[in-house]
């Protein structure tokens, strides 16, 4: 299993049934391949609609948030802009899943632009992170060059403050709490030591720490 | 009042240096017809609303490749990466707009409202210069609305009234723009008679919508 594998995994796990959930472009799009059984949840797509689907026939008009062509459920609703940032915003979204540059020790976010190379604009992420009941950001936990994404202070422009709830990668699970992170799991054959080794941030370990959850799914 | 006209009557009214909106998301529901041909009209120093600048091929982001615009107010330019290089060199002044704000800027354009409080940005470069209010405990911006001088809209039908459907994810941005603008021209792959659009299925009232033109056909 890759590490973008056993994120997408875990964080499914995460979702519950009936949940109307926004997942991001990229990585945390793959949560959906892996909802364990029994549970249904409705996507939502902030262009404007509910029940985003994979494509069974291409339809030019109906496109996902990073325009892509995708299907819609039985049961899904097509709306506008505002009614679409209503539900973000409005505390309708049980849960948003997003990809992560950085994140820090008090849930500050950083992942929409680097000054200077890459500025593609925030899109619609600034307003679910303020919004949505839950924040999941699933990230690789270093970066290319084996730098810690989760640090003690985030440096380049935020996407929001304070608003992360939780931080899934391959090596660990961390919550935010008003303390600071807790390591709530770990994946199988990774200890405690070796994800502080790698974690610029400090980290409260959870005296219950378990394996990492729903890879067995 | 007679509002359908024709492509060419429509861009007399779209003249350099004006303010435009333009409805769409990644270019699904972009007005196409209306912005190839602005293209090749060359109208210049625009200032331009709209959710992206789209892909450089596709919609609005070849006005952005033709050098047409002075502004960008978008919430997203990844996708045309001309838009950026611009910014980056100086020559197209990016104003990038989270965007539930900017949906919510329009829609207090065309609603008559002063503004809106919003949590998103707090916190964020999007604060700087704006006024944060605490209401009940909890931190919000001050946001101000927008407005143009001209909408570029397309919709899947319209009657000759002006009264809009639009069809799956192409509605996006385009029914809260039809408020908030000076003049409205609407591109409808459907023109239909007065009454064959039941009133229960309307989504925009054509009391907003100015002048409606053909666009090029697409699925019934």
């Amino acid at each position: 299993m890759d590490s973008k594998e056993i994120i997408a995994r875990r964080i499914a796990a995460e979702l519950k049934n009936g949940d109307v959930v926004n997942l991001g472009i990229g990585l945390p799009t793959m949560v959906g391949n892996y909802l364990p059984k029994g549970v249904t949840i409705y996507l939502q797509s902030e262009n404007g609609f509910i029940g985003l689907a994979p494509v069974k026939e291409v339809d030019p008009d109906l496109v996902n948030a990073g325009g892509q062509p995708v299907g819609i459920i039985p049961g899904g609703s097509i709306f506008d802009s505002c009614t679409s940032f209503m539900l973000i915003r409005g505390g309708h979204v049980d849960a948003t899943v997003l990809g992560g540059l950085q994140v820090d020790g008090h849930g500050n976010l950083a992942n929409w632009m680097v000054p200077g190379k890459m500025i593609p604009g925030m899109g619609g992420a600034m307003d679910l992170v303020s919004g949505a009941k839950k924040v999941i950001i699933g990230m690789e936990h270093t970066s290319k060059d084996g730098e810690s994404k989760i640090l003690v202070s985030c440096d380049l422009p935020l996407t929001g403050k304070g608003v992360v709830n939780m931080i899934v990668t391959e090596l660990a699970v961390m919550r935010v709490i008003p303390e600071g992170l807790v390591l709530d799991e770990t994946a199988p054959g990774v200890t405690a030591a070796d994800v502080i080794a790698k974690t610029k941030a400090k980290l409260i370990v959870n005296p219950n720490l378990t394996t990492m959850k729903g890879l067995a799914n | 009042m007679e509002k359908v006209i024709s492509i060419e009557q429509a861009l007399e009214k779209v003249k350099d240096g004006m303010t435009i909106m333009v409805g769409g998301f990644l270019g699904v529901g972009n007005p196409l017809t209306l912005v190839d041909a602005l293209v090749k009209k060359g109208v210049r120093d625009l200032t331009l609303i709209a959710n992206d600048t789209a892909r450089p091929e596709l919609g609005i982001g070849k006005l952005v490749v033709n050098k047409q615009l002075k502004k960008a107010m978008v919430s997203h330019i990844g996708t045309n990466p001309e838009t950026g290089r611009q910014m980056i060199a100086g020559e197209l002044n990016v104003d990038l707009i989270p965007q539930g704000t900017l949906a919510e800027r329009i829609r207090c354009g065309g609603a008559g409202l002063g503004g809106f409080l919003t949590p998103t940005g707090v916190g964020t470069i999007v604060e700087e210069g704006k006024q944060r209010l605490v209401i009940n405990g909890k931190s919000y911006l001050l946001e101000l609305p927008l407005r143009a001088e001209v909408a570029l809209l397309s919709a899947h039908k319209a009657d000759k009234f002006g009264n809009l459907v639009f069809r799956r994810s192409t509605r996006n941005f385009n029914p809260v723009m039809a408020f908030a603008a000076d003049v409205v021209i609407v591109e409808a792959k459907q023109i239909v008679e007065i009454g064959e659009i039941d009133p229960d299925e309307v989504m925009v009232t054509g009391v907003v919508v100015d002048w409606i033109v053909q666009g090029k056909g697409g699925k019934a």
